[in-house]
């Protein structure tokens, strides 16, 4: 629940205060008091209510003590932040809509894409300075410069605090759904990190609350569920297990379920876009009772739609590996040539690579590239499962030589 | 209300001038046009542009005495071409103007927050 309020209260405060920092301390001063009264209090049945309140009536009261206070805020209730106006003095509640403007401003084109990430994550996700930094890999001291600079330039630059108009949301939306998206891969690379699923998928589900008329926001939610319907079978002890070996009973179908009923609501509306169009191919994964089943047609043909919206060399290379479940392996492996240079650096290019020689037969050739994939994979999980191909293929190898 | 800088980099290979007396007169249309939206929206404060790298001087204090050097501060391909000083809402606003800029003279634009009159 902390996470959740924090990022409603902070949000609001943001409106009130019209300073993110303040805000910050304002609710982390109010969690202060709450963690002293609610025990003996009992939880007020608002928490998030009384946290903005409890915020905001301190951040003023802050405010008087100083030299300058009462001119300060003076100020602050003409000018509010960027021209909205402070609230009466009373309860305040915290509204939906602030949320939403203060991911807007979080995930503004003018920030750094990893400054976008951290500040998500540290002000609507609720996470702390530690564990931002523990999900970047980087120390708490260097995230907390990276926070100061984001939230400096944001003052500095005057970025907004609000919902982009008409004419400029598609695109201003897509940069904050790419990223929650961003938030849920970094969680899926790597085990250590696998929170961040969790924390993408809540941020999916409120920016689903605050915009349900954007199909693609019900997309991204409904990829993610789905994704991570199978994570419980993606790894057994540490190693990864391929989609073809996973044991499907394990697969969440609570989350199947509810990925299914968005991408059918998407189809009925019939605008596609990029998100729910690769939620679509994870609900045809999802509907297979064993892999022999999967409808690798219908995958295709949602690559193909795909593609033409949006043709990078990633869909190019999935496309690739689907084609090799159904055409002969010599198909799959001419695509996936085809598309190799522009995915040199890529790990999963080389183990697909590595997969489709195997398949013809050329051991020699298909460790090569599983050496290659090696190289490059960036966690140990990776690293752990190509070593396998790796030495299964030599171990057949050998055999045949005998 | 802010002060935003938007400054104009050139010679990094990104935007040539017009070449051709047609494309010169083309390019100023450009520019006044541009110059007079701002102006009538109240976004124009101030314009400039600068003669090139080699006329820039250096002066520094060098145990109180001011020495000169010939040349700009910092010797690269690219340098500040001209610029706007202009008045807008917020960022967002400034990023507006800074994109029919680019539009207008074809070349990347830095843009960039003037301390505000409180000085914060």
């Amino acid at each position: 629940m902390f996470r959740e309020v924090y990022g409603q209260a902070v949000s609001t405060l943001v409106r009130v205060l019209g300073d993110i920092t303040l805000a910050e301390d304002a609710v982390q001063d109010a969690f202060v008091v709450a963690s002293d009264r609610w025990p003996s209090d009992g939880t007020p049945p608002n928490p998030a209510g009384w946290i903005v309140t409890t915020a905001r009536n301190r951040a003023i009261d802050d405010y008087r003590r100083l030299a300058r206070g009462r001119a300060l805020h003076e100020e602050i209730v003409s000018t509010g932040f960027y021209g909205d106006e402070i609230e009466d003095p009373g309860d305040v509640d915290p509204v939906s809509d602030d949320q939403l403007r203060l991911l807007f401003t979080c995930c503004h084109p003018a920030l750094r894409s990893d400054h976008q990430v951290a500040l998500t994550l540290r002000l609507l996700g609720g996470l702390s300075v530690a564990e931002v930094a523990s999900s970047f890999l980087v120390s708490e001291p260097a995230m907390a410069k990276r926070l100061v600079r984001a939230r400096y330039k944001i003052k500095a630059a005057k970025i907004p605090y609000r919902i982009p108009a008409e004419a400029a949301l598609s695109g201003r939306l897509r940069s904050v759904l790419s990223v929650v998206y961003l938030i849920y891969t970094t969680g899926i690379k790597d085990p250590e990190r696998a929170a961040l699923q969790g924390d993408a998928i809540r941020l999916g589900r409120s920016l689903v609350e605050l915009m349900p008329d954007e199909p693609e926001v019900a997309g991204l939610l409904a990829l993610m569920l789905l994704s991570d319907s199978r994570a419980p079978a993606r790894t057994v002890n540490g190693v990864v297990v391929l989609l073809a070996d996973q044991d499907r009973t394990m697969w969440n179908r609570e989350m199947i379920e509810e990925g299914h009923g968005i991408v059918h609501a998407c189809v009925r509306r019939g605008e596609p876009g990029p998100y729910q169009l690769q939620a679509a191919i994870q609900a045809v994964h999802c509907d297979a009772d064993t892999f022999e089943a999967t409808d690798w047609h219908r995958i295709i043909a949602l690559y193909d739609h795909l593609f033409s919206i949006m043709p990078t060399p990633v869909v190019a290379l999935n496309r690739a590996i689907a084609v090799g479940e159904t055409a002969d392996p010599d198909a799959a492996l001419s695509a996936l040539d085809a598309i190799a240079p522009s995915l040199e650096n890529y790990h999963l290019m080389h183990s697909a690579r590595g997969a489709a020689l195997r398949r013809l037969g050329r051991t020699d050739d298909a460790i090569d590239a599983f050496e290659s994939a090696k190289r490059l994979a960036a966690s140990d999980v990776d690293r752990q499962f190509l070593l396998q191909q790796i030495e299964a293929l030599k171990a057949t190898g050998t055999n045949s030589l005998r | 209300m802010s002060q935003y800088l938007l400054s104009m980099h050139t010679g990094g290979g990104q935007g040539h001038g017009p070449s051709t007396p047609e494309e010169a007169e083309a390019f100023m249309g450009r520019i006044n046009a541009l110059e007079a939206d701002m102006r009538e929206r109240g976004a124009f404060v101030f314009t400039g542009g600068l003669h090139g790298p080699d006329a820039a001087t250096v002066v520094r204090s060098v145990d109180g005495d001011f020495v000169m050097t010939d040349g700009p501060y910092v010797e690269s391909k690219e340098h500040v071409g001209g610029f706007y000083v202009i008045n807008a809402d917020d960022l967002d606003a400034a990023l507006a103007w800074a994109g029919k800029v680019v539009d207008a003279i074809n070349a990347p634009i830095e843009v960039r927050p003037f301390f505000d009159s409180r000085g914060d």
